[in-house]
């Protein structure tokens, strides 16, 4: 990747990003909200990329895109008695509208504020490699990795336990 | 910020804060379990966003940002698992997804 991140690129995933994410909580269908998920995760990817982690661009398009968006889709279609019952009511929310809106603004204002504290605008030009990446990972952040592993092992375990029918 | 400029660690942050924000909404106002669910993917999103950022734009040598995103990510897949598989448990005795059934332990 280029060491400095075009405006019109960066703008065009923060549109897909979060025009995405409108869409999900827009729309009154509850299979259309899992793809449109998947098309905020993608684009994320994309950022990935702007941010020069290819390695996390990676995973996130694997994980996210992968294995999360089929996992929601296959719930909603497990717990889904009709074809009809995709069509949710209109739920507005105002009061979590307002919440929300005062907690994103508050959150805006509080890195406006401080916006002198942060690093310097432009990116530094030097990009980690992804062999560093895996070197670091595995050197010093070892044991954070098995813990993850475990973490891994018991939702799995955890998972098929709460999920499987007949044991109950 | 002018279109062809080089774009600076605000604009990042504020992106992941609008997207936290809609994922914030999401969680607080649906009634389906699974649409909770996907909000909170949405929220946990927005934070890895900031932490890759931030990292590349403060000390990108030393990759501690990316490393705590793939922790990050880590525990949400766990979450979003373990999480369905509850939906899942919630439907097989209800019938249904909607959070308003579950209220036992309401005073």
């Amino acid at each position: 990747m280029s060491e400095t991140v075009s405006g019109v690129v960066f703008l065009a995933f923060a549109f897909a990003t979060i025009g995405g994410a409108v869409m999900m909580l827009a729309t009154r269908n509850v299979v259309h909200a899992a793809f449109w998920l998947l098309e905020v995760m993608l684009a994320t990817a994309g950022l990935y990329l702007l941010l020069s982690a290819e390695f996390l661009a990676l995973v996130q398009v694997l994980v996210y895109a992968g294995s999360v968006a089929v996992l929601v889709l296959f719930t909603i279609m497990l717990t889904l008695r009709r074809r009809e019952d995709a069509i949710r009511p209109y739920e507005p929310g105002w009061a979590a509208a307002i919440l929300a809106t005062l907690f994103g603004a508050a959150v805006l204002f509080a890195v406006e504020r401080f916006a002198s504290q942060l690093p310097p605008g432009t990116m530094p030009a030097s990009v980690p490699d992804l062999a560093l990446f895996g070197q670091t990972l595995f050197t010093a952040w070892a044991v954070p990795f098995e813990i993850a592993s475990l973490v891994l092992l018991v939702a799995l375990v955890g998972a098929v336990w709460w999920s499987g029918g007949d044991g109950s | 910020m002018t279109l062809l400029q080089p774009v600076g660690l605000l604009s990042f942050m504020a992106l992941s804060a609008v997207l936290f924000s809609l994922g914030l909404y999401g969680a607080l106002s649906r009634k389906s379990a699974v649409m909770v669910l996907m909000s909170l993917e949405l929220m946990a999103n927005a934070i890895n966003i900031n932490l890759v950022a931030i990292s590349r734009f403060s000390a990108p040598a030393e990759l501690t940002g990316q490393i705590f995103a793939v922790f990050s990510m880590v525990v949400s897949a766990a979450e979003i698992g373990l999480g369905l598989a509850l939906v899942i448990a919630l439907y097989r005795q209800r019938k249904t997804v909607e959070i308003d059934s579950m209220q036992e332990l309401k005073g």
